[in-house]
């Protein structure tokens, strides 16, 4: 099976791992992802907010490149490069004027439009059905699902089913033998692109989702967006100044935590590559009885 | 032969300014069966209709055309006067050149041309009209008043206190509805059970109501003034006339732990049971469901063996009775959006996320906690209650855009009533905007913000969250910088939208009335017709309809009252004999109906019935459409239906309109 693949910039650079692991997952279970050729930057955090057209624009061309080689569904990890493709693809879909200018701009075509999958509809539609035979190891802990903003708002492009409440996350880590936690911070921000020009405030928001999965006794937490892996991993020394709090709870990426309990190496999953050390995870895991 | 007046008006200078009038009507006079033809500058005036009546009479017309206005504005008024002069009213047509021609043309040759061409197709059509005359429908005068709420209660007493025999239908044992869940009412804060229970007991002595409780409507047929209507009888087990509601079989009953309905779940009711102390009738029912009788098989008996006058019986069975009513009036009331449809706010997950109904009964005296303000989880009295307004009204991603009107104003009498209870708690109410206009009723919620010192803070909640015993509310001062806000809470009370009732979709179907999006009944017009439905003797009232609070309810019920009042106030209906018919051929043909029937399937206003066409000793000849003029509404779709021209339309019959068609084209 072949799906489309955008990886965006920070899947090929800062969270190179959620690449690796993502790969390794799909490798398992003979999932081919096709990288789109001459892929661009889809704008976010800065274009969206300097000029519309631009914004609209460049996840466009990346589209229409998809299209152009043949691609039906793509595959968007990172959050925030699914919320431009998603935006970008609503507006030219459904403004036909807009959908003209673009294409002038970009000097390609844009026909139907190409399916755009999050992480998690990905997961559901191409390594569930086959997940149950690949998983050897139960992961054995509580883990605190977080989601964070761009999946769930807005509604236009949110795909979950219960944008307040959402549970993708939650099947998924139970599937590895996890044990979600209920917890209150699901979908709160976490500080997002103000992790540079105002870690104050990243520190503040992370801090308090941190304090809460502490609090109801998460031994892992696990995330779907570089950015949110970022803020709640590598922020660390910021947030403990701002809660008075050394909270030591690594932080994982979805495909990395299904990777574990498939039975790929942690080194292949790219755990060695967080601020937190990840032991505490690997060490929780037991090999689940054949 | 035909012998056609043509009238042409002037309307002032309305219709003269544009089109040259004296041109038409000499142009009229020539058209072939015309037979005399005028203009005059107001034909509506009395001078103007004594100039068509004397026509008439002097040139013995046959049929008259007035070119003027819309038929809308005076079809009624020329009719009239061409039934003084002595032709049946509906040989007289309107042709339409002021709307349809002065008022939207310059003037012009062509704009005269286009009213000689509209005068001249309606001297076509007038040609081909014949007598009609008015339909006669005989009227049962009783009424049926389908739910027991405070809409039902209104629209029931005000009937029977105008002389007319009123039918009563409620699903639940006894009547009151929502009403009588009520602690106290806004913006007078009186009890709502000492306001409300007088009206139920008169419902129940009244000589003119038939109270019929634990009953559903099982199907309806008829029209306007000729409803048959099935009633279900639910079993009650329980024999009412032999039944003195002592209470006994309540008291003894093994089954004690069944959630209370009436109590919003927060206590328990036995499976024999009675809701509430001041129910009408106040006699129990079983609720077969959970009586171990019937679910373990004839275990127990309990109640049967104690009861002192034998009224209980466990063989009865569900009971059908049928009634013939006139009028029915819908008053099936609402429902409240409940659980799982508020997974951020804990709803249905954390005991002290509550309801405004659930509120209603902590605060009410009859209520679990006899009136104290105390939270589910403990029975603690809260010290600080977070009150949200718009708990899944106008949010379109939860799909519910309407506002449900009655939230502002209870949740400030919640608000009030916990800092009347519990003068040092700490109140804080969530909102959009406040929505209270009504009379006394901003007021009323100056009054909780004011005198009270209830906190409100203009912004919407994200998410609720349990953290050590308290209830975290995160939510935006949107007047404060749009700043985050957190309130550690006892107990949280939700204003959840106010729905349609369960059930309220198939109701409609079986009344044949429409419904919105949201299941809520249909009026006939938003403005003009609020309490019709568009099928004709079927009135709403109350909730049913949309979200209302109670002075709202009962205006509408005592204005659905008084149409079904206006309705009984003649022996016999009249209406306007523009409906469809099938036609009649001399035998052996009887008619060219071949009995196919597609028209009783298109038919919106089920009118259209099987007719067996009979020879003297009772052998079946044939099979053809019958329409019932008392339910035909003229729309027409039939007749577009009918593969063979069987069905016209009086007064809009195919060949007439054919005529105006060739009429037009030949010009």
């Amino acid at each position: 099976m072949k799906v489309g693949f955008y990886p965006g910039c920070s899947l090929e650079g800062s969270s190179k791992e959620y690449c690796d692991s993502l790969f390794a997952v799909a490798e398992k279970c003979n999932v081919t992802l096709e990288e789109i050729k001459d892929w661009n930057c889809c704008g976010a955090s800065a274009a969206h907010n300097l000029n519309h057209d631009l914004a609209i624009a460049l996840p466009a061309r990346t589209l229409a490149l998809a299209e152009k080689q043949g691609l039906t569904e793509i595959v968007v990890p990172c959050a925030a490069c699914y919320s431009r493709m998603a935006t970008s693809q609503n507006e030219i879909s459904s403004n036909v004027a807009s959908k003209l200018k673009i294409e002038k701009y970009i000097n390609l075509t844009l026909s139907t439009g190409v399916k755009i999958l999050t992480v998690f509809e990905f997961l559901q539609k191409y390594i569930f059905p086959v997940v149950d035979e690949h998983i050897v190891n139960k992961l054995n802990q509580k883990t605190a699902c977080y989601y964070g903003c761009l999946y769930s708002r807005p509604k236009e492009t949110a795909t979950l089913e219960q944008i307040e409440n959402p549970m993708e996350m939650d099947e998924v880590m139970a599937k590895a033998g996890a044990a979600p936690i209920d917890w209150a911070f699901k979908t709160e921000c976490c500080g997002a692109g103000l992790s540079v020009s105002r870690t104050d405030i990243v520190a503040k928001l992370s801090g308090k989702i941190l304090e809460d999965a502490a609090d109801r006794g998460a031994e892992s937490i696990v995330v779907a967006c570089p950015m949110c892996h970022m803020n709640l991993d590598m922020r660390r020394p910021e947030i403990k100044k701002q809660i008075n709090k050394d909270i030591n709870i690594p932080v994982l990426f979805i495909t990395q935590a299904l990777g574990l309990s498939m039975g790929i190496s942690a080194d292949r999953l790219g755990l060695n590559k967080h601020y937190v050390p990840t032991d505490k995870v690997v060490n929780c895991i037991v090999k689940t009885e054949v | 032969m035909a012998r056609i007046g043509v009238f042409i008006c002037h309307c002032g200078e309305n219709i003269s300014a544009t089109v040259d009038v004296a041109k038409v009507a000499e142009r009229a006079g020539k058209l072939s069966g015309v037979a005399f033809s005028v203009d005059y500058k107001y034909m509506c005036s009395d001078p103007g209709q004594t100039l068509i009546i004397e026509s008439i009479k002097k040139y013995k017309l046959t049929g008259i055309v007035v070119a003027a206005c819309s038929p809308r504005m005076h079809e009624g008024t020329f009719r009239k006067a061409a039934e003084k002069a002595g032709i049946n009213p509906y040989l007289c047509e309107m042709a339409n050149i002021r709307e349809q021609v002065s008022w939207v043309h310059p003037k012009s040759d062509a704009t005269t041309q286009k009213a000689l061409d509209i005068v001249r197709t309606l001297v076509e059509k007038v040609k081909k009209n014949v007598a009609l005359f008015p339909i006669k429908v005989p009227v049962t005068k009783t009424a049926l008043v389908i739910g027991g709420g405070i809409a039902g209660i209104q629209a029931a007493l005000d009937i029977a206190n105008a002389g007319h025999q009123v039918i009563m239908v409620e699903k639940k044992p006894s009547i009151g509805g929502h009403m009588s869940q009520l602690s106290e009412t806004f913006p007078t804060l009186d009890c709502s059970q000492c306001i409300l229970t007088p009206r139920m007991v008169e419902v129940a002595q009244h000589p003119n109501i038939t109270l019929h409780t634990y009953a559903e409507v099982e199907s309806v047929t008829g029209f306007v003034g000729n409803f048959d209507v099935k009633i279900r009888m639910k079993a009650k087990s329980v024999d009412m006339k032999k039944c003195t509601g002592c209470g006994a079989c309540s008291q003894k009953c093994p089954t004690k732990k069944i959630p209370d309905e009436f109590n919003e779940g927060m206590g328990f009711r036995t499976a024999i049971y009675s809701p509430f102390p001041q129910a009408v009738p106040n006699k129990p029912v079983i609720d077969r469901d959970n009586c171990s009788w019937f679910t373990k098989g004839g275990k127990c008996g309990l109640c049967k063996k104690i009861c002192p006058t034998g009224a209980i019986d466990y063989e009865t069975q569900d009971e059908f009775i049928d009634v013939k009513v006139g009028a029915i009036i819908t008053a099936t009331g609402f429902d409240l959006k409940h659980a799982d449809f508020f997974p951020e706010y804990g709803y249905g997950k954390f005991k002290d996320v509550i309801d405004g109904m659930q509120f209603e009964r902590l605060a009410s005296a009859s209520g679990p906690t006899a009136g104290e303000i105390r939270r589910p989880s403990d029975g603690k009295v809260p010290e600080k209650i977070v009150f949200v307004a718009c708990a899944g009204s106008r949010d379109k991603a939860k799909g519910i855009e309407y506002c449900s009107k009655i939230c502002c104003m209870y949740t400030a009498k919640h608000a009030m009533l916990y800092k009347h209870k519990n003068h040092e708690g700490k109140a804080y109410v969530f909102y959009m905007d406040i929505r209270a206009a009504g009379k006394n009723y901003d007021e009323f919620v100056r009054r909780a913000i004011e005198d009270d010192e209830v906190n409100y803070i203009r912004g919407r909640v994200s998410r609720i969250y349990e953290k050590n015993g308290k209830l975290i509310v995160k939510g935006v001062d949107t007047l404060m910088n749009s700043e985050p806000v957190e309130i550690e809470a006892d107990m949280v009370v939700l204003a959840t939208a106010v729905v349609a009732n369960i059930g309220a979709e198939s109701l409609a179907q079986k009344l044949h009335i429409s419904y919105d999006q949201h299941h809520f009944f249909s009026e006939a017009h938003p403005k003009l017709k609020p309490v019709e439905t568009n099928t004709a003797g079927i009135m709403l009232a109350g909730a049913c309809q949309s979200a209302k609070d109670i002075p709202e309810t009962v205006s509408q019920a005592s204005a659905s009252a008084s149409k079904a009042i206006g309705l009984f106030s003649s022996d016999e209906l009249t209406r306007e004999p523009i409906v469809a018919v099938v036609n009649r051929q001399a035998p052996p043909n009887f008619t060219s109906c071949t009995g196919c029937l597609l028209c009783m399937e298109v038919c919106p206003y089920h009118a259209i019935e099987k007719e067996e066409i009979k020879d003297r000793q009772g052998n079946l000849i044939k099979v053809a459409a019958r329409v019932n003029a008392g339910l035909c509404q003229g729309c027409g779709t039939c007749v577009a239906m009918c593969r063979n021209k069987s069905i016209d339309i009086q007064g809009f019959s195919n060949d007439q309109m054919m005529s105006e068609v060739m009429a037009m084209l030949n010009s």
